[in-house]
């Protein structure tokens, strides 16, 4: 049914997708210019979803972001997974498919989280493997996306920036930029943010993602950041993705909010707030 | 540290963090581990606590989250598609000791599964009324939208649910109810079956046909009725001889 040619995604403002939004979307979506779903909630076998994203898809360039296929995972990839999304991507032939540098599943179980690997040479052969696999099978490029970390490994030996741009170089990946997770990771870690965004990679990153964070309190009275998808995008975040795009130009960005969803025009204004960044005007 | 290390330590709060793990000075750090241990157990109870709320305002929320908890630190999702985690939820909730007094509770927790599944069953193209004549319809088998569901019960399940979800008051007496749930939409739409039309539908879920399915009809069944409640919900998506 979507027999054109696949279009790339265009280098303005997306927003995840939530039914919630719907009916707002359809009557004003700007200034939205595409839209991400995670895909396993594109899995079901009917019903209303899937029917509201292929009239979606009609209207509006759509990501299709992964959030279970453990690329991470000691494990072989789930080959009915892997299928699954084949199919979802051949029949929605979506601008991008992305998915996480993580792991969730583990010995039959699922565990709902983006759990982390180590930073070795090992991992980093595994994760390679991994992504050959699914670019593979989905017969396209996909993007794998820098995570936000909370734990340091002793055994990792490689900065978390080479470990990515390594995976790219060999297997050919694009690299998603998620600038909340870069300031999260930063914090916790006690690294610096504008160095890490100074090494990326910037030629290889084909979305951008901004999303909120929350503040804890992690051991030894350190400060935690947490990255939850459930506030507005930080300041801090936003001078980052400033940056990022003064040296890229212009990328697709994503303002991605899944917990204590806003109403839509929350979720516009930060769209225009990134819009503003990406004509240079901010 | 392997992921089976890390994954056991997620699922058991008695474990220790795994070595290898630490702050970025190289301390103890369970508190970051917890931030993974709290997002498992948060995020699934969150699919547990939409995917069942008539169970979780029957048992109050306080007391749903340590249910939750103790079942999916049981039974972790086998599936990446949360959308239908929780199939054995209501096998749990019967075998869960502190709601043994509480009867009727797994068959609730039946009825809410079944509404999920048939929000995202299959979407079936029913047949209409005009194709249905007398004497094809009593030697065929039927077929039934993807989303049909039949749920059975020794409780007044559909009187406990409806007085959750439509408002109501909760049933005093406690004789069997059934549900029936049709989709003739996007929207599963239950509705009381009477205890003459259960064996029935039954029998044609079955595959038998409508003739030999009819022998198992209480008193008082009305065919016109009957066809006429599954025509309306778009549940018949077929006939075959």
């Amino acid at each position: 049914m979507f027999d054109h040619p696949r279009a790339a995604l265009p280098a303005g403002p997306g927003v995840g997708y939530k039914p919630q939004h719907l009916a707002a979307i359809l009557a004003d979506p700007a200034p939205m210019q595409w839209l991400e779903i995670h895909a396993e909630n594109y899995m079901g076998a009917g019903g209303r979803p899937l029917a509201q994203l292929r009239h979606l898809a009609e209207r509006f360039p759509v990501s299709v972001h992964g959030v279970g296929l453990s690329i991470g995972g000691e494990a072989a990839l789930d080959a009915d997974h892997l299928a699954r999304l084949r199919h979802l991507c051949g029949w929605l032939a979506p601008a991008s498919f992305s998915e996480h540098l993580a792991w969730s599943t583990h010995d039959g179980a699922y565990l709902n989280d983006l759990l982390p690997v180590p930073y070795t040479t090992a991992t980093q052969a595994r994760v390679c493997d991994h992504i050959d696999q699914v670019q593979e099978v989905l017969g396209r490029r996909m993007l794998l996306e820098n995570p936000s970390t909370y734990l340091t490994f002793t055994e990792s030996h490689l900065a978390e920036v080479d470990f990515l741009a390594g995976i790219a170089r060999r297997t050919g990946c694009g690299l998603l930029l998620d600038v909340n997770n870069v300031h999260v990771s930063a914090i916790n870690q006690g690294s610096d943010a504008q160095a890490y965004i100074d090494a990326f990679p910037l030629d290889l990153v084909g979305e951008v993602h901004l999303g909120g964070h929350e503040a804890d309190l992690g051991d030894h009275g350190a400060a935690l950041l947490i990255d939850s998808h459930a506030a507005a995008v930080a300041d801090p975040v936003w001078a980052l993705f400033a940056a990022v795009i003064a040296r890229a130009g212009a990328l697709p960005t994503l303002i991605e909010w899944d917990n204590d969803l806003p109403d839509w025009p929350v979720l516009a204004a930060e769209a225009r707030r990134a819009a503003a960044v990406l004509e240079g005007v901010a | 540290m392997t992921q089976a290390a890390f994954a056991a330590a997620l699922l058991d709060p008695d474990l220790a963090v795994p070595d290898g793990l630490t702050d970025p000075q190289g301390r103890a750090a369970a508190l970051r581990f917890g931030v993974y241990r709290n997002n498992v157990v948060s995020s699934l109870t969150k699919v547990l606590e939409a995917g069942f709320p008539v169970v979780r305002a029957l048992v109050g929320d306080g007391f749903f989250a340590a249910m939750a908890g103790a079942f999916l630190r049981r039974h972790p999702p086998t599936s990446r598609i949360l959308m239908l985690y929780g199939d054995e939820f209501p096998a749990f909730v019967q075998r869960f000791p502190p709601v043994s007094h509480l009867g009727y509770l797994p068959d609730v927790a039946r009825l809410e599964l079944a509404l999920r599944q048939s929000y995202h069953a299959a979407d079936g193209v029913p047949l209409s009324a005009d194709m249905l004549t007398p004497d094809r319809l009593l030697t065929a088998r039927l077929h039934f939208a993807p989303a049909l569901r039949l749920v059975t019960s020794d409780w007044p399940v559909w009187s406990i649910w409806a007085a959750h979800m439509r408002g109501g008051l909760m049933p005093t007496a406690m004789q069997g109810e059934s549900v029936v749930i049709l989709r003739p939409g996007y929207d599963p739409d239950p509705r009381p079956l009477a205890p003459a039309c259960v064996p029935v539908l039954a029998a044609l879920l079955a595959t038998e046909p409508l003739e030999s399915a009819l022998d198992h009809a209480g008193e008082g069944f009305d065919l016109t009725d009957f066809l006429a409640l599954l025509l309306g919900g778009g549940a018949i998506t077929g006939l075959a001889p």
